[in-house]
């Protein structure tokens, strides 16, 4: 939602980045207000997930150029886990599985993790186990979830739900959720949107990565940006989407290089 | 974020000093005198004299193991002393006369000589290269009739159990190294459990070798009489010397019916730098006889040190329903190499075994399992369970699985299963993203990876073991 007076929480500037030297982001530019929920679209390769990998700092990828500014602060400057800890959250496309570790120890560890860097309490398990488990029915989850590995053989939906109970632990400041409604089923979708809208709340942000009209039903975005070729090339808001679920990308596209021709 | 993870693996190994402590050691080389000087020296009685000579004699005419998958220079045996001994004479009553700059070695390595053991409730056992230096509590346990003392007391006061049970589980001519090691073993540790006993309290060995070019050649006799139970916990530290020493021990296990004996080791010799210069090798016999019905003898064993590692702990499961367990966690990092596992004979009827198996391998270093699960054709009813995981840190180590099955029983059931995992940038980068930082993410995936054996350790094994295994990795993802 859009409020009056909202403060910015990420601003993207220029940004540029390549994997093994070939450039993947051109120029991006792109702004969040607390508050606001954006959903980022695009055909394949247009560097959609490369956009959220790079600000979540993952090492495969090598800033070139441009800024970005987390709340005030240089966001390019921190280490993964710094930036975590400073409240972004990505949900992963997806989620690694890590056998053998407990899902319960695990989201301890990054709950208590990210608690004590904010110089918060760090709960102890049998705190944390009521803690979690009043998260996990926002989710309607099973209670043995918490007996797993960490999305070791959990279907596709138990894994995104897993990654929205962290992102319900966290309470990060911007989430990116990285194209969270693939393979997920229309009871999962609705499950986990309802989690996503009953954590958004006006001092946050949710960008949504995402190829399909059919998520943004579920969780309604104030804006709606068109990636292509590095960069966003359209904006606009939710009515957009619709429209590219009827009309398909090209015709932006053409847009673009028309606007673009002119402008040269 | 690689740079980070190989700072986890690569810490300098805590255990590296040299105590200057006064030795007597014996010039180097082998022959037969050296036999008859070690025998002399420790007064050892006729039998015992002949069982060494028996034994070289059958050395000489064996050559060393080629097959394992670890390589290293042709070892000269003329090159290494046989014999090794803190300069302190006759063995001590109490640990108040104790050398102090052994006790201060001990403490050091977090192995306290003093009361403080009275709390952990552990009877330790300490050799100081080639000889037992103290025993704990040894009064309190021959109140219940368990004796636990060093083996060279052991040849002086209980003669006859001794020359019962040395090497009728491990012939002295079963390989290589057990053979050289029946020759010119010096001493190590004996626990007798009678009948009926539960041994009040854990069993410990803690072994370190401190001279630079001496060998050492322990070894270990435990016999669990009919419905007799007993824990037993080994640990092992040297020096960090650029050379390699030699460490090549026997150890025996013999359980009657009904009887059941717990064997875990976390063993951390000095495993060479991050060049792989220097280092231990740690080529030894571990076998277990299941001799009884219903007994049960089961290994845990944490490798985490020794520049190569080649062990093999088995159980010969003779008795009926008698029960073998092995659990292994072998870490690798840096150029060590290990090939270890073990043999699991079932010769009884209903016999059963289980074997977990972690390999984790780092840096450029190898790591291998080898196991034999043989059953044989008196074997009805047999039941054997093996599973086998690896876990390979960055781009250059390797783990190697060679699993061995030998079924001539046709009501036998055996299972296998192997896995390979690779803790990679992925995984990594998802903990990173939850705000956890790469040593605590290696850390929880490791202890993850291994908690099936962990769980079987005694409680401050456990611990220990979990440490240890995060020290040893420092550095060594990426």
């Amino acid at each position: 939602m859009i409020y009056p007076n909202s403060k910015t929480i990420l601003e993207v500037r220029n940004l540029c980045a390549s994997v093994s030297g070939t450039p993947i982001l051109k120029n991006m530019n792109f702004t969040v207000k607390s508050g606001e929920v954006h959903a980022i679209m695009g055909p394949n390769g247009s560097g959609k997930s490369t956009f959220s990998k790079v600000l979540a700092g993952h090492s495969d990828y090598e800033i070139t150029g441009g800024t970005v500014l987390f709340e005030g602060k240089d966001l390019l400057e921190l280490a993964p886990e710094e930036r975590a800890r400073a409240g972004l959250f990505l949900a992963f496309q997806y989620p690694i599985e890590i056998p053998g570790v407990g899902n319960s120890q695990f989201l301890r560890l990054t709950y208590n993790t990210v608690q004590s860097h904010r110089g918060n309490e760090e709960l102890d398990p049998l705190e944390f186990d009521d803690f979690v488990r009043d998260k996990m029915k926002l989710l309607e989850m099973r209670e043995d979830f918490l007996d797993r590995s960490v999305n070791a053989g959990f279907s596709g939906g138990e894994k995104k739900r897993n990654e929205i109970l962290q992102m319900a632990l966290l309470e990060p400041r911007l989430a990116i959720l990285d194209e969270t409604d693939s393979g997920l089923d229309i009871d999962a979708l609705r499950i986990v949107s309802k989690g996503v809208n009953h954590l958004a709340n006006k001092d946050n942000a949710i960008v949504l990565v995402t190829h399909y009209q059919r998520l943004l039903d579920y969780i309604v975005p104030d804006f709606v940006h068109v990636m292509e070729a590095g960069r966003i090339i359209k904006s606009g808001g939710k009515e957009l989407a619709v429209e590219l679920e009827t009309r398909g990308y090209d015709w932006v596209s053409d847009e673009y290089k028309a606007a673009s021709r002119v402008a040269a | 974020m690689s740079a980070a993870l190989q700072n986890i693996i690569n810490q300098p190994y805590k255990h590296g000093f040299v105590s200057d402590i006064e030795s007597d050691v014996a010039a180097k080389g082998l022959d037969e005198s050296t036999i008859r000087m070690i025998s002399a020296k420790r007064n050892e009685p006729e039998w015992l004299l002949d069982f060494r000579l028996q034994s070289y004699a059958a050395w000489l005419k064996m050559t060393e193991p080629t097959w394992q998958n670890a390589h290293h220079p042709k070892i000269d045996f003329q090159a290494i002393s046989y014999y090794s001994a803190p300069k302190q004479k006759p063995k001590l009553k109490s640990m108040d006369e104790v050398d102090p700059e052994l006790l201060r070695t001990f403490e050091k390595l977090g192995v306290p000589l003093h009361e403080r053991m009275a709390m952990a409730g552990v009877a330790v056992d300490v050799i100081f290269d080639s000889v037992s230096v103290a025993t704990t509590y040894k009064e309190k346990l021959a109140e219940v009739g368990v004796i636990f003392c060093s083996f060279s007391e052991a040849v002086k006061d209980h003669p006859e159990l001794v020359k019962k049970y040395l090497g009728t589980v491990i012939p002295t001519s079963d390989n290589y190294y057990a053979a050289l090691n029946s020759a010119v073993f010096t001493d190590g540790s004996f626990c007798f459990i009678p009948k009926g006993v539960k041994c009040p309290m854990d069993l410990s060995t803690y072994f370190r070798i401190n001279t630079e070019e001496s060998g050492q050649f322990e070894r270990t006799l435990i016999v669990a009489e009919e419905g007799a139970s007993v824990s037993y916990l080994e640990g092992c530290t040297a020096p960090a010397f650029s050379s390699n020493q030699l460490h090549a021990a026997v150890v025996e296990l013999v359980a009657l019916d009904n009887a059941d004996i717990k064997y875990s080791t976390v063993q951390n010799w000095y495993a060479g730098d991050e060049n792989g210069v220097g280092g231990v090798y740690n080529f030894v016999t571990k076998r277990g006889l299941a001799q009884g019905v219903n007994s049960r003898i089961s290994w845990t064993q944490v490798e985490t040190g020794s520049a190569i590692t080649w062990k093999y702990p088995s159980v010969v499961l003779l008795g009926d329903n008698a029960v073998g367990e092995f659990y292994s966690v072998a870490l690798t990092n840096h150029y060590q190499q290990a090939d270890t596992g073990t043999k699991m004979i079932h010769i009884g009827k209903n016999t059963r075994s289980t074997i977990v198996s972690k390999g984790i391998s780092a840096g450029k270093s190898n790591n291998s399992y080898r196991g034999l699960v043989k059953i044989a054709p008196s074997a009805s009813g047999a039941r054997n369970y093996s599973q086998c995981d690896s876990m390979l840190i960055g781009q250059e180590s390797g783990a190697h699985t060679f699993p061995y099955i030998n079924v001539r029983n046709n009501t036998a059931k055996v299972e296998h299963e192997a896995s390979t995992s690779k803790i990679g940038e992925d995984q990594m980068f998802y903990f990173a993203q939850r705000g956890i930082d790469a040593e605590a993410a290696v850390s929880m995936i490791i202890n993850g990876f291994c908690k099936d054996v962990f769980q079987q350790l005694p409680l401050e094994f456990a611990v220990e073991a979990t440490n240890l295994l995060s020290f040893k990795l420092e550095g060594s993802v990426g």
